[in-house]
């Protein structure tokens, strides 16, 4: 069973978004609403939908995610470089990331 | 420079007012994001993984002081304080938001810019030569040429939709600092056996999943039939390049199966067609734009001063060899502004430095700015007495690396850090590598060594080409590289060798000090890395990297 929470990007700005437990969309990924079942996921998925309806976000999708502590973290580096931040530029690498990316950072 | 006229104002100035209505449009739920996304790609408006992307055309990379003090605004106002010069000679910034992005707009057409065709299956912004104008052994200036180009794409009905994106190269002198042969045509300006100057037309070169080096189609093309010529080509591609396959449809793919002679063939009978009623050049119309690139008024200098300096100040003579080049006029140079300090992102600049740039360029280079494919900047027209005060400018900037050229001089794609097609990130193992071999003397000592890095298949950092290449591969969710060797982007233009198996992340730099260490135990005389590679071969690299398995 995967443990899953939705990313898109918001319409205005671009930046990245992730659907919280409220129903509103959050930079930080800590808040996400992490769901842990397909039918759960859909239904994540569907509400995420209305928003790109609304002209809130852009392409919403499911990423898997750790859910250790109750807080959310993507497990495809991808995934944790959208949710963290560039790791090697002006912005410099937050804390948080997994080791394999502070190894390269 | 060249300087718009009334038609370029009004098409600019035409293309922010549509763009501003469909952001409107787009914002007020009018337009889907099915419908927008073309609309805002035409405007180079890209979104990648963090936010949106303006990729801004920087024609044949040539910028005044004053189109500098623009982007530097730009990445102050709209974005997070600085921007990315590319392998295209243009300007990416990372942080937009789409409200912003038609002021953006409409502030670059303040200073003659725009976005048209950065993105999208169109003739994109044409390259020259960064010492266009200035190479001492310059045949003709290629930004006449260039320009001549510009606005005969700039939308062009026949080839707003081609098969894939389409690339163009000019260069006027004999050594290739535009790196023509791996664009979709490169033109190099010759002058044949009676004195007439014309260009060779290499057609077929690119990166990408399948490198390859462009072919010589012609010889030689008399100038005035260069539009005539480049259109037909374009007819043949636009006709027979293929659509069903993206992977597939760039013209070098068209080229390599018809083969070169057949393409040449198909090419020549389609001139025949429009050769006469085609849009050919009247020599006044190039003499008109040339008018735009004539050279400025050199001063007599007295170059005593700068001789004094290179001997009394060894990192300033250290500075002037790697990073100034001959000019033609005697008394003047050539300055590259390196724009990869040890440690930083290749290509990028704070707005602080690109106004100080600009300030450098007013007080040194008359106004002008050149931005290289390497991702440096040039000051094309400095006085040589003038060299050591601009050097102490620079320094105060973090702009005076004495590393053009060498290991350090590294070309990286923004990876999977910035973009939404890379699999691996470039930036990192591009600072990884400058800070090993930060001491200047020891690169120095190593010599000309061009590293390029790509985060993936697309090959945006040119890998194929570097000396030493890098290429992230994704291996089931862990970053691996894979080491080319003997690219050159030069006019003896090469697709480098694959040496063996990818390394992992953790260990990619210490391969690449392997490698420095056997070029330097192996080359003789004054043999650059790539010599010496192309004397003994891959195997002692291949041993010295992998054991002799």
């Amino acid at each position: 069973m995967k443990t899953q929470a939705v990313t898109a990007n918001l319409l205005v700005d671009g930046r990245v978004a992730f659907l919280t437990w409220e129903g509103d969309w959050s930079e930080k990924v800590e808040d996400s609403h992490v769901v842990t079942s397909n039918e759960e996921a859909e239904w994540l998925l569907d509400s995420a939908q209305r928003a790109v309806s609304a002209q809130v976000v852009i392409d919403p999708y499911l990423i898997e995610v750790s859910d250790s502590n109750g807080s959310a973290w993507p497990l495809s580096r991808r995934e944790q470089i959208r949710a963290a931040g560039p790791t090697g530029t002006i912005d410099t690498a937050p804390d948080g990331l997994t080791a394999g990316l502070k190894q390269v950072a | 420079m060249y300087r718009y006229d009334a038609y370029d104002t009004q098409l600019v100035g035409e293309r922010v007012t549509q763009f501003r209505d469909q952001v409107r449009r787009r914002l007020d739920g009018s337009l889907s994001e099915d419908e927008f996304r073309p609309l805002r790609l035409l405007n180079g408006l890209y979104l990648q993984l963090h936010a949106y992307m303006l990729r801004v055309a920087i024609p044949y990379g040539t910028l005044s002081s004053e189109q500098m003090r623009m982007l530097a605004h730009i990445a102050r106002r709209y974005d997070k304080g600085y921007g990315h010069f590319t392998t295209r000679q243009n300007i990416q910034f990372n942080w937009t938001r789409l409200e912003d992005a038609p002021d953006i707009l409409a502030d670059l057409a303040k200073v003659e810019m725009h976005a048209i065709q950065t993105s999208g299956n169109t003739i994109r912004n044409t390259t020259a030569d960064p010492f266009a104008g200035v190479a001492a052994e310059e045949i003709e200036d290629p930004r006449i040429y260039c320009e001549i180009i510009r606005q005969w794409s700039t939308l062009h009905p026949e080839f707003s939709f081609l098969p894939r994106k389409f690339k163009i190269a000019v260069t006027g002198a004999r050594e290739d600092r535009a790196a023509v042969r791996v664009h979709d045509i490169g033109l190099a300006i010759r002058r044949d056996n009676s004195g007439e100057v014309g260009f060779e037309v290499m057609v077929g070169g690119g990166q990408g999943r399948t490198p390859m080096i462009a072919k010589t189609i012609r010889e030689f093309l008399p100038k005035d039939q260069l539009l005539s010529y480049l259109e037909a080509i374009l007819r043949v591609y636009n006709l027979a390049g293929r659509r069903d396959n993206k992977y597939k449809a760039r013209i070098k793919i068209l080229v390599h199966e018809l083969g070169a002679e057949t393409f040449h063939e198909q090419v020549e009978a389609e001139w025949a067609q429009l050769r006469d009623a085609g849009p050919n050049l009247q020599a006044v119309e190039i003499a008109r734009i040339a008018a735009f690139f004539d050279p400025p008024r050199y001063e007599e200098v007295d170059s005593a001063s700068y001789q004094a300096k290179l001997f009394q100040d060894r990192t300033f003579a250290d500075w002037v060899r790697t990073n100034v080049a001959p000019h033609k006029q005697d008394g003047y140079a050539i300055v590259s502004i390196s724009l990869k300090p040890e440690g930083e992102a290749p290509g990028d600049a704070t707005a602080a430095q690109m106004e100080a740039v600009a300030d450098f360029a007013e007080r040194y280079s008359l106004q002008e700015i050149r931005v290289t494919h390497e991702q440096n900047l040039v000051l094309p027209h400095v006085r040589q007495p003038d060299l050591y005060a601009l050097w102490q400018g620079l320094r105060d900037q973090e702009l005076a690396t004495a590393n053009i050229g060498l290991i350090s001089d590294i070309i990286a794609c923004p990876g999977l850090d910035y973009c939404g097609l890379a699999t691996t990130r470039s930036i990192p193992v591009a600072q990884r590598i400058s800070r090993l071999f930060a001491n200047l003397d020891r690169q120095h000592d190593i010599g000309e060594l061009r590293l390029k890095i790509s985060g993936c298949i697309n090959a945006c950092g040119h890998h194929h080409v570097g000396h030493i290449g890098i290429l992230g591969v994704d291996r089931k969710g862990e970053e691996y590289y894979q080491i080319t060797l003997g690219g050159r982007a030069d006019e003896n233009a090469a697709i480098g060798k694959i040496i063996g198996p990818a390394f992992s992340s953790a260990n990619i730099v210490d391969a690449v000090e392997t490698l420095v260490t056997v070029y330097l135990e192996r080359r003789r005389d004054h043999e650059r890395f790539v010599d010496t590679y192309e004397r003994v071969g891959q195997t002692p690299f291949k041993e010295a990297l992998y054991g002799s398995r």
